[in-house]
């Protein structure tokens, strides 16, 4: 081996209008180790990709690879040395199938026409090094499962004699089964010579997959090349945000659970092929977690009493009263708040402005015969911005601008402005940095305080253990479990999404 | 309209410039300097200039070539009197292009509006009790193709594409068999009074022509009905879940859009004093030509009344100074070609340095 490292930067210095995004990044990569990157939410990790993979230019520093000095001028001068990324949105064209992706930009043909057999052949060849032969190289990538997507995305960087893969968030879209699978392609490829750049928020994660860490703080590298075996935790989370805890819930009140009326009620729901028998009911104050793998139905569940998707059979009261089968608005009408998984699909305008899109559930009440006062708009707006701290200020800036925290706040926003009475929240921390979640939990937990009925998916276990007074445990559509989240701890939710012993 | 002007220029810059602490004192400063009042002005002036340059520049050639023919009052009642139908036409489209969509009959809504409106039963009745007959006639017909595409577009959930080019077909071929083809001519004289009539001066076309674009402007940028217009076309799925019924919004864009056709309908029936089935020929292109130079994207989530307005106004322009110059309609064409690939490569030159100070 080289005794230079693969890929030295120093001194990268990035600047956009008016914002310093990289202000002196050190990095070292080697080959064959797995290279994790640490930071907040706005830290710089995505820029410094996005100077790596050559769609941005440093203004200033130097690149280094395998000793040399390189410039990075276009993506195809970055993938021809060999640097391949894996972005956290999939960069794949849903309507071409696994194989057409996988060679987009270097299809394998003879004059001009592509050779089907061998792009097959070779495809299949790739996803099974991946370990998932079972996908099929015809099938168009839409109707592939975000995990089966990841591994397309790999498999495309990998059919280019990849050096330096980064990977960006890879966990986020994947369950405890699947990420396991993902460490296992990660260790094959590492002992191959293949150096991999591994972003993650999940400190555990990097723990398990992590050769060595850098972290950044506000565009700077605080510490470079710590070893992970020899660096605690408390010091990680001191380097990325001056404070020294990892997650922090907010504590359940001392009167213990909520009793009375409940609020939410959902009998026999049942979604064909999806779930089935799913009875839930919510008090007043009360947080109920569901917990389960990803497909396992959790989103639907939500989505299907949010009226979303019309189910086939079951009932849902709010207050008593039973909602329209299938109908946003009905729901909408009687209280009920939906911040859904997918955040920027979903949930938010991002063209528009942060004051639009809090008010766009309520702009009834900013209005007088159909006219829109924008100025109470803007005003109320910036009241609850404020109360939540989105940063940074100013209810004109376009949602687009923010952070993933902050976004998930004018969401939960647009819902605390709507008063409403039952709220689901669908991965409400996803791509949210450490400090950003304490703050999303403190204020979960003080609307349910405040007499909403909260209902929480998430991927992450210890987060709906902690943050919910009851949990729900769903496999395969069913529920298998019902209990206060006190009894019942890590291991034996896996146990049961896993198994599904019916307890 | 003027606060989503920044967005998608800069796209790939912004999803990293998140604050961190250090940065959030100098973007607090900048967003209060920038936004707010004088920000909204800048903004909206940035992504017209191009427009207003063209335009300008199709005045001097109009003053150049032609003189006083071209710069004088007359002139410029008569430029606007026959641009004012084809612009009521294109603020509706505005609004469904804005909404997401493409309206591509409404031309051929225009012709079945002028048709109905003239036949022999409805002018007989409009003679017999009240002109308002045969307004109430263009209207509603209008307003039901409109109905049918929204209802096919929303329920049926058939592409706005395809939806409206079958109503492009089905309408004008409707509008030939009550017609027979024949042109119908006006005889209703309440009727050619009142739409001929000038206040102050101003033709009565001119001065629809101008309510209409104010009352879109309100309705796009000061309602409840224009702010969902902008979620339902920025992020349809983003908008269902907040609660907006969507696919009842989209209806009404479509009956939105007709209704403006309905009264494009009688504004030409009254200019021309016929009803006909070839009247509003190719007027979805200079619509949709007209929105987009202005501004508006066909994308959907973003839209500007005042850009739709000066599009409309330049393509008239440049139809007069053509015609000043003795000019036949397909040089004409060429010129309107072009000007619509440079005003477009303008305004997003202007646009982007207006955004990125």
């Amino acid at each position: 081996m080289n005794d230079a490292p693969l890929l030295t930067m120093r001194g990268i210095v990035k600047r956009f209008p008016g914002v310093l995004a990289l202000g002196g990044v050190e990095l070292e990569v080697r080959a064959g180790e797995v290279h994790c990157l640490l930071g907040q939410n706005g830290a710089g990790k995505s820029t410094l990709i996005k100077v790596l993979s050559a769609s941005y230019q440093p203004d200033e520093g130097e690149i280094l690879w395998e000793g040399k000095p390189v410039v990075l001028s276009t993506p195809q001068a970055s993938m021809d040395l060999g640097i391949s990324t894996i972005y956290q949105e999939l960069d794949l064209v849903p309507d071409l199938s696994v194989a057409e992706n996988i060679f987009l930009g270097h299809e394998l043909s003879t004059a001009g026409f592509s050779q089907r057999g061998e792009t097959i052949r070779r495809t299949r060849e790739l996803l099974a090094r991946l370990g998932h032969s079972e996908i099929q190289p015809t099938r168009s990538v839409g109707r592939l499962s975000p995990a089966a997507q990841q591994i397309v995305s790999m498999a495309r960087a990998l059919s280019q004699d990849t050096r330096l893969l980064i990977l960006d968030e890879p966990s986020a879209v994947l369950d405890q089964g699947e990420v396991d699978n993902l460490f296992r392609v990660i260790r094959d490829l590492t002992a191959e010579g293949v150096a991999v750049v591994y972003i993650s928020h999940r400190l555990e994660e990097i723990r398990q997959i992590g050769d060595r860490i850098t972290v950044l703080k506000d565009g700077s590298t605080v510490a470079t090349g710590l070893a992970v075996d020899q660096t605690p935790t408390s010091d990680l989370i001191k380097l990325m945000t001056g404070r020294s805890i990892e997650y922090v819930f907010p504590p359940r009140g001392d009167a213990g659970p909520p009793t009375g009326e409940p609020i939410l009620e959902v009998i026999g729901l049942e979604l064909p092929g999806v779930f089935t028998g799913v009875d839930l009911s919510v008090r007043a104050g009360e947080i109920v977690g569901l917990a389960g793998l990803v497909g396992a139905g959790r989103s639907e569940i939500l989505e299907t009493l949010y009226g979303a998707r019309r189910p086939s059979a079951g009932t849902v009261r709010v207050a008593g009263k039973e909602l329209r089968r299938g109908s946003v608005p009905a729901a909408v009408k009687a209280g009920v708040g939906l911040a859904p998984e997918e955040r920027k699909s979903q949930g938010l305008l991002l063209d528009q402005a942060i004051y639009s899109n809090i008010t766009v559930s309520t702009m009834g009440r900013f209005s007088r015969f159909g006219l829109l006062d924008s100025r109470a708009e803007r005003k109320r707006s910036a009241e609850l911005t404020e109360s939540l701290d989105v940063r940074p200020a100013g209810v004109d800036r376009l949602v687009r601008l923010l952070s993933g925290g902050n976004q998930q706040k004018v969401v939960l926003a647009r819902w605390l402005l709507r008063e409403c009475r039952v709220l689901l929240l669908d991965e409400p921390t996803r791509g949210v940095d450490v400090g950003a979640r304490a703050e999303i939990y403190t204020l979960v937990r003080s609307l349910a305080d405040s007499g909403v009925a909260v209902v929480v998916v998430s991927s992450e276990v210890e987060e709906v253990l902690g943050l919910s007074d009851r949990v729900l445990v769903v496999r395969e559509g069913r529920v298998v479990h019902e209990g206060p989240a006190g009894e019942i701890d890590e291991s034996r939710v896996l146990d049961l999404v896993m198994e599904g012993k019916v307890a | 309209m003027s606060e989503q002007s920044t967005s998608r220029d800069r796209g790939s810059v912004e999803n990293t410039v998140a604050p961190s602490k250090d940065t959030v004192t100098v973007e607090r400063a900048a967003a209060e300097s920038g936004r707010g009042g004088g920000g909204l002005m800048s903004g909206s002036f940035g992504r017209n200039l191009g427009l207003v340059v063209a335009l300008l520049l199709i005045c001097a050639a109009g003053v150049v070539t032609a003189g006083d023919r071209f710069a004088s009052v007359d002139n410029l009642l008569t430029v606007l009197r026959f641009a004012s139908a084809l612009g009521v036409v294109a603020i509706g489209m505005t609004f469904v292009i804005t909404g997401g969509g493409i309206d591509l009959s409404v031309g051929a809504i225009v012709a079945l509006c002028s048709v109905w409106a003239t036949t022999f039963a409805t002018q007989t009745m409009a003679t017999d009790s009240h002109w308002i007959v045969m307004v109430f006639a263009a209207l509603a017909v209008g307003a039901g193709c409109g109905l049918v595409n929204g209802v096919v577009i929303a329920y049926g959930k058939v592409v706005p594409f395809i939806t409206t080019l079958a109503m492009l077909a089905a309408a004008r071929g409707l509008a030939e068999i009550i017609s027979e083809r024949r042109t119908q001519i006006v005889t209703v004289d309440g009727f050619k009074d009142f739409f001929a009539a000038d206040i102050l001066g101003v033709p009565l076309l001119v001065i629809i022509f101008v309510l209409v674009s104010i009352g879109g402007w309100v309705l796009l940028n000061r309602t409840t009905f224009g702010r969902r217009t902008l979620a339902v076309g920025g992020n349809p799925e983003a908008a269902r879940l907040a609660g907006i019924n969507v696919n009842r919004h989209t209806v009404m864009l479509y009956v939105l859009v007709g209704l403006c056709c309905g009264l494009a309908a009688l504004m030409l029936v009254s200019r021309t004093t016929t009803g006909s089935s070839t009247h509003g020929t190719l007027w979805e292109l200079d619509a949709i030509a007209a929105v987009v130079i202005g501004g508006t994207l066909l994308t959907g989530g973003r839209g500007t009344i005042v850009g739709t307005v000066v599009g409309v106004l330049i393509f008239a322009t440049l139809g007069n100074v053509f015609t000043l110059n003795n000019q036949d309609t397909s040089t004409q064409a060429v010129a309107k070609g072009l000007i619509i690939v440079v005003a477009v490569l303008l305004q997003q030159r202007l646009a982007r340095n207006a955004n990125s100070t």
